[in-house]
């Protein structure tokens, strides 16, 4: 039979092991979830295709409705998030069939405004992007929830 | 204009670099799986007969040449699958051999006559469930196509879990179980893939019939309670895991099929009332079935105090109880233990086994790989697209979550005892085919999750986005 003290460094040595593999497979949650050495939120640069369009300055103060059932719909942005949806608790109650109930949320956070897809079902578009994370909405970038665009305007 | 690249790989632009795949993180994961599962084996068979034997050269041949079979096949078939699913099951799997090994020779020392071994058949079994594996990676190309065949399964599952109801008991009773078709030495339990193609209808099911089940609602008392005539497949699903219970006495396969179904109904309408509905259900169900089976009795009595009846129904969950006792914080070592004091500790009781010999340390590591495991397949659904794809992943993920809690908490006297198998960790072919393709459906959606949106785009239609091009300039 084995030693004693080889059978404790077995002992002992394999927790170590199996925890090790627990730390590498942590590693790999992490890169995942923070990817990795650059910021979180990615960014979309305003569109090529709208050439001229000035970049405003300041922070945005409303944001309007372009398209669908509710054109026109305005909403003066405060600090507190801006729930989309067509659930009745949303900030903008949307009356579209496209939309989930709830959809999407604006959030400011230092002044910037930032578009996420609260799990809908149709998706929400940031110039023609899928918004699948936190995503930095500039004024005059159309957000597209089901049949209504949005955007920011200063 | 902000700077910085971009580092959601889902958001990658078409012109953007190729989001990480991550398959290298995933190969140095598996040998590193495949590594503790050799160290393991040769660490059982130092401790347990003082030598090392060829045979475990042979095992450790055929086990890597399986991962790294799996391995190629998702590098090629699904390349941008999680990174973390293979690896963990490769581990867990290993695991479960060491010590269906350990227990092999602990089995040979106390009877020299014994020849049966049974981590060779779990190997064989392990193949076979890989082949499935690869199968299902090369048939099924996008889950969604699942969906299109959700009553044919849902039909295909039922007729599994009736099977052994119908069959005479001498081909389908194992141990008072009537879960069991014995044919030619071979017995299979249709149950666990049952539990597959019911996950798969009822996440079909669900995204069909989600707004209803969500919005027609009234609320009572601060909660949103749904309208009588769509408590229907609700009932439906209980009634159905009631008639298992009566049919089969199989309280696991039960207790598993319901809960599976009552989440999936959470996670598809978000409504908490519907785990109300279902926990009230279950404590209905509960009570007549004690109530009514003497077998139900017997379990709850032998949980409630198995040191009273140590002589009879609650030897097993005690024995299990003073091994775990025994191993303490650290174990007993690899070999140290007395694991074949419990009663089947191969199958139901494995984790006993863990726990006595690997102590606390290395039952809980065991049960933050299943914890990743979850958390890769609860990860996939959140970001994966389509609505089918995130209930049919998170049904799977909580499939595997919750057929450990309940078998874990059976083993250490938190609940009573079911007759679940711990996934991939316990002796028993079905249980382990079917979790191997329970796995291949996973890396499937969470390929097609992980996958950048950029060869399907962003719907074209975004050209409907033009009046909004026009108030802008």
């Amino acid at each position: 039979m084995t030693a004693e003290i080889v059978l404790q460094i077995f002992r002992f040595g394999f927790l170590l092991l199996l925890w090790l593999f627990i730390f590498a497979a942590f590693r790999v949650v992490r890169a995942d979830l923070f990817g990795g050495r650059a910021g979180r939120v990615a960014s979309v640069p305003p569109r090529a295709a709208a050439p001229g369009k000035k970049k405003t300055r300041g922070a945005p103060k409303t944001l309007v409705v372009t398209a669908g059932p509710l054109t026109g719909t305005k909403i003066t942005l405060g600090d507190q998030p801006i729930l989309i949806g067509r659930a009745d608790d949303s900030t903008l109650v949307l009356t579209d069939d496209f939309a989930s109930s709830r959809h999407a949320r604006l959030t400011n956070r230092g002044g910037q405004w930032y578009v996420e897809d609260l799990g809908s079902t149709n998706g929400t578009y940031l110039d023609q992007q899928r918004v699948q994370g936190p995503l930095l909405v500039a004024p005059g970038q159309p957000i597209r929830i089901g049949q209504t665009a949005l955007e920011l305007r200063s | 204009m902000t700077s910085g690249p971009t580092t959601d790989p889902r958001a990658a632009a078409p012109g953007a670099a190729n989001p990480p795949k991550r398959r290298n993180t995933e190969l140095a994961l598996l040998g590193f799986a495949v590594l503790i599962t050799l160290v393991a084996q040769a660490i059982v068979d130092l401790t347990v007969t003082g030598s090392l034997t060829t045979e475990l050269a042979t095992f450790g041949v055929w086990f890597a040449a399986l991962w790294t079979v799996a391995h190629l096949v998702v590098r090629r078939w699904a390349p941008y699958a999680d990174p973390l699913l293979l690896p963990a099951v490769a581990l867990l799997v290993g695991l479960g051999l060491s010590f269906i090994h350990r227990l092999d020779l602990a089995a040979q020392q106390a009877d020299s006559a014994l020849s049966r071994e049974d981590a060779p058949v779990q190997l064989v079994w392990a193949t076979l469930g890989l082949v499935l594996f690869v199968g299902v990676l090369l048939v099924l190309r996008d889950h969604r196509l699942l969906s299109r065949f959700a009553y044919t399964l849902a039909l295909v599952g039922l007729v599994l879990l009736a099977i052994p109801a119908l069959l005479p008991s001498s081909l389908s009773e194992v141990n008072g179980a009537k879960i069991w078709i014995r044919v030619a030495g071979f017995s299979i339990q249709p149950g666990e893939f049952a539990k597959i193609c019911l996950t798969v209808f009822f996440a079909a099911y669900l995204v069909d019939k989600r707004d209803v089940l969500a919005l027609a609602s009234r609320r009572v008392m601060g909660l949103e309670l749904p309208r009588g005539r769509d408590l229907g497949p609700v009932l439906v699903a209980w009634g159905l895991s009631i008639l298992v219970l009566v049919f089969e006495r199989d309280l696991g396969s039960s207790l598993l099929l319901f809960g599976i179904f009552v989440v999936m109904l959470y996670v598809a309408t978000e409504r908490a009332s519907w785990l109300l509905i279902g926990l009230g259900l279950f404590a209905g169900g509960a009570l007549v079935a004690y109530q009514l089976f003497g077998h139900v009795q017997q379990r709850v009595d032998s949980w409630l105090d198995p040191f009273e009846y140590y002589d009879g129904s609650g030897f097993q969950v005690a024995q299990a109880l003073f091994g775990l006792g025994t191993g303490g914080l650290f174990g007993a070592g690899l070999g140290g233990g007395r694991p074949d004091q419990v009663p089947v500790a191969k199958s139901d009781f494995i984790a006993a086994a863990v726990g006595e010999e690997l102590g606390l340390f290395g039952l809980v590591a065991v049960i933050i790989v299943y914890l990743v495991l979850v958390e890769r397949g609860l990860r996939t659904s959140l970001i994966c697209r389509d609505a089918f794809g995130k209930l049919l992943a998170a049904g799977l993920s909580f499939a595997i979550a919750w057929q450990v809690f309940v078998v874990l908490g059976g083993v250490t006297g938190l609940l009573p005892l079911t007759g679940l198998t711990t996934p991939f960790l316990a002796y028993g072919g079905s249980s382990l085919v079917a979790n191997f393709v329970l796995v291949a459906v996973l890396v499937r959606i969470s390929d097609a999750a992980r996958r950048p949106a950029a060869p399907t785009g962003p719907p074209k239609p975004a050209l409907g986005d033009a009046p909004t091009e026009v108030v802008q300039t």
